[in-house]
């Protein structure tokens, strides 16, 4: 709670408004921060916080509106500025330099002499006070993304901020050290400093923050107190419409093996990369099996094993439907009916600038859309139509480019392409990551009645919650291994979270795990 | 084969690497920040010739150098205008300017042709240029031989001693992340870049004046690319950039003392003429295989353009 008198905000912003080129960013934002105070910005993705956090840090100008610090009127014109008031940032996106140290990274922030002994002396010193372990002389690139956090925060506490920015700071962080993470933030507050605290995650905010503005497409539409608020009326502000739920099929387990790994290792090409070991996975018909992990723990190399971008020595290691693939590449193994969305859209997931008809074809050219080598435009451009009416895409027509859609209708139209060649075996990853609450739920709702209808669906996310919303069985990556599988619904986000980490119960010994081969 | 010969050849390869160390290390410092400057034949022809011109009108060879430094600048300043502020593709500016610079050295040049510079003699360090076989190639040498190797440690210590060469490596690891913590990446590449410019002329400017020391046109004979190539063999490592350059510059002299010498062996002179390039290659690749070693030391934004937030 506020320690100081409360009467003065440290930071307030009057009628910030922030025009692009395509869109109205922030249009007349008002907010107020005390001293000591953990304040929420809450919306969706594309509401406009990244833009206002932008604004208080300098990196970006606003078009009209005023800054106020601690009672006083400030322009911020580039970041060092808004350091040298007191103001710190996390981001989403981590801005450390992959080939250097802790230290190093450290030093580039911080003004003053260029003494790394004496810096790494005081970045020991608080990463002690706040419980944050990290050891300043290791190369960043060796770091789980929790300890790239861990740096970020430190290097911003060394500054002595007054106010401190965390743009969507726990979605890289396993349960137990977003719980380590929040304490670390209380005993911050404690001590006076006032936290912005950007997030979409509703329960998050209720636990930690004091003040919460809700934002919805760059406007401020509510401004409470996340104690005395539900969830429910919170989204309400945020989405303006109650929170949607997906209804989930009761789980049926006789389907036939779809896609089976066995024994799969694999030494990565890239030197930052994570080596598979000793894969075992089985996804059946008319399952959905997710992969929890915080990310960089194999995914992407697993995934690639999967899709066929990297093809092993191994033929054995991966079968779909029967066939051995593992020397197979993604076109062979699509025609077996594989379908694959990966996490970027744009680029591995849709051509940029080409238009959504030649995007359909990438894929999708096996549904009659040629003809002894020629293409026959009239089937590809009926299908992106389709595709666009069923999974309700807001796009200027099948001509539009690929880019020119926000990430939650690409996601959409990504995802229909790919369901719309009825795949027996599904691969996602990340699907609905930066997809704003209504696409979301739409999509999983989707993928919910592909799996009852007979396909196997493979999910890997970093959103938990999502894996226990549409799984019928879930499996942790940790270190390039995976852990046996469990029945959702005989587990939870404390145990999953505790294997995240990469400590599970040796296979063999656990009988939980009646589908590990 | 006496001591004298081999001590020639040695003093003969500490002369043919050391405009390569100069232009090849202003090249890694660029590289560091990210920025792929191609031009390098270019600019060290046009500062052979205006070290050659100045040199010739001034009776001072060190005021050509000078000369050679600051046309090398405005070459670079050049190249950053079309690169870094218009943002034009690198390779393509880059090469654009090796082309032009080439051609431009060769019409300033043409009243040049027939001139002869007085040779500069070399700076002697007392007593120790007299030691056998290693003195005079290494204490009896011209003063830019000295400054390449105070060179060498000073952008060694630059790189990874300072916060600016901290600063320098960061714009190159990842402009974005580093203007989003408040470094002017532009203008920290404008840096870079002019100083590569700088070191690219004082190398030119080290042909023309002292090693051949006259002005014909296409004397820097791929040099310039030699350099380049070197940095990249050399893992951005400014040690290794002296070892790739002393070494080709030992395997140049060495096949040419072989051809100059009549003795009668049956290897194509083709053959000798290309062993500098290959031995050069397959030492440093050799050196620097480690896949992590290249990704910890290559600078990873090389050749993209910044384009800063509104």
């Amino acid at each position: 709670m506020p320690t100081q008198t409360p009467d003065k905000p440290r930071l307030a912003l009057k009628g910030i408004r922030k025009v692009y080129p395509s869109v109205v960013a922030n249009d007349g934002i008002d907010l107020a921060v005390m001293p000591g105070e953990i304040h929420a910005v809450l919306g969706e993705n594309g509401a406009g916080k990244s833009t206002l956090m932008k604004v208080i840090y300098g990196v970006i100008r606003p078009d009209e509106g005023q800054i106020l610090w601690e009672g006083r009127r400030v322009t911020v014109p580039n970041p060092a500025q808004a350091r040298e008031l007191g103001i710190g940032m996390v981001f989403q996106h981590f801005s450390l330099f992959e080939t250097l140290t802790v230290v190093q990274n450290v030093a580039l922030a911080i003004p003053g002499e260029f003494d790394l002994p004496a810096l790494s002396q005081r970045i020991e010193e608080v990463s002690e006070r706040y419980g944050l372990p990290v050891d300043p002389r290791r190369l960043v690139h060796a770091l789980s993304v929790g300890e790239r956090q861990r740096v970020e925060i430190i290097r911003c506490l060394l500054q002595n901020p007054r106010l401190l920015i965390l743009d969507e700071p726990t979605s890289v962080l396993t349960p137990q050290a977003v719980r380590k993470l929040f304490e670390t933030l209380r005993q911050l507050a404690t001590e006076g400093v006032s936290i912005l605290y950007i997030s979409h995650k509703l329960d998050e905010i209720q636990e930690l923050c004091h003040a919460a503005t809700v934002l919805r497409n760059g406007r401020v539409t509510g401004t409470c107190t996340p104690s005395q608020e539900t969830p429910k009326t919170m989204a309400r502000m945020m989405i303006g419409e109650d929170l949607p739920v997906c209804s989930h099929g009761e789980p049926d387990d006789g389907g036939e093996v779809r896609l089976r790994i066995v024994g799969l290792s694999h030494a990565t090409e890239d030197p930052f990369g994570t080596d598979l070991r000793n894969i075992h996975l089985e996804v059946r018909s008319g399952e959905i099996v997710g992969i929890a992990g915080v990310s960089g723990n194999g995914q992407q190399e697993l995934l690639k094993a999967i899709s066929g971008e990297e093809p092993l020595a191994d033929k054995h290691a991966v079968q779909m439907c029967g066939v051995k693939v593992g020397h197979l590449n993604p076109a062979r193994r699509r025609a077996l009916g594989m379908c694959f969305v990966p996490e970027e859209r744009l680029g591995r997931g849709a051509v940029p600038r080409l238009s959504l008809t030649e995007n359909i074809l990438l894929t999708a050219y096996r549904k009659g859309m040629l003809f002894s080598g020629l293409i026959r435009w009239g089937v590809a451009k009926r299908f992106a139509e389709d595709c666009i009416a069923r999974f309700d895409v807001k796009c200027g027509g099948p001509n539009s480019e690929a880019k020119s859609l926000s990430g939650g209708n690409l996601q959409k139209f990504i995802v229909g392409r790919e369901i719309m060649q009825e795949p027996k075996l599904l691969v996602l990853a990340q699907p609905t990551w930066g997809v704003d609450v209504g696409a979301s739920s739409f999509i999983r709702q989707t993928l919910l009645d592909l799996r009852n209808s007979g396909t196997a669906i493979l999910v890997i996310s970093e959103e938990l919650e999502e894996l226990f919303e549409i799984c019928d069985r879930i499996v942790v990556i940790a270190k390039g291994t995976l852990s046996p599988s469990k029945v959702t619904s005989k587990t939870g986000v404390e145990e999953i979270g505790m294997w995240m980490s990469g400590m599970w119960p040796e296979t063999g010994t656990s009988g939980d795990a009646p589908h590990v081969a | 084969m006496g001591l004298s010969f081999i001590s020639s050849i040695l003093f003969a390869t500490v002369v043919a690497g050391t405009p390569l160390i100069i232009v090849a290390l202003g090249e890694l410092v660029t590289e560091k920040a990210g920025v792929l400057n191609l031009g390098a034949e270019g600019i060290m022809s046009v500062g052979a010739v205006a070290a050659f011109a100045v040199a010739h009108h001034t009776g001072s060879p060190y005021l050509g150098i000078l000369a050679g430094m600051g046309a090398g600048m405005l070459m670079a300043l050049l190249f950053g205008l079309s690169a870094l502020t218009l943002m034009a593709n690198q390779v393509a500016s880059g090469l654009a300017l090796s082309i032009f610079g080439v051609g431009l050295s060769a019409f300033i040049g043409k009243p040049y042709e027939s001139v002869a510079l007085a040779s500069v003699d070399p700076i002697r360090i007392p007593l120790l240029h007299k030691i056998p076989l290693f003195g005079p190639s290494l204490f009896e040498q011209q003063g830019l031989v000295y400054f390449s190797w105070v060179l060498i440690a000073a952008v060694a210590w630059f790189l990874y001693r300072s916060k600016a060469g901290l600063i320098l490596r960061a714009v190159g690891e990842s402009p974005v992340s580093a203007h989003a913590i408040g470094y002017g990446v532009v203008s920290i590449r404008y840096q870079a870049v002019l100083f590569g410019g700088a070191m690219a002329g004082i190398g030119g400017a080290f042909l023309s004046v002292f090693y051949t020391p006259m002005w014909v046109e296409g004397m820097v004979a791929g040099r310039g690319w030699i350099a380049l190539s070197l940095v990249v063999f050399a893992t951005w490592r400014p040690g290794r950039v002296m070892i790739g350059a002393y070494l080709f510059g030992g395997c140049m002299i060495t096949q040419m003392f072989v051809q100059g010498s009549g003795a009668r062996i049956s290897i194509p002179a083709q053959f000798l003429s290309s062993l500098p390039y290959m031995a050069t290659v397959v030492v440093l690749v050799l050196i620097s295989r480690n896949r992590s070693t290249i990704r910890l030391n290559s600078p990873a934004s090389l050749g993209q353009p910044f384009l800063p937030d509104a």
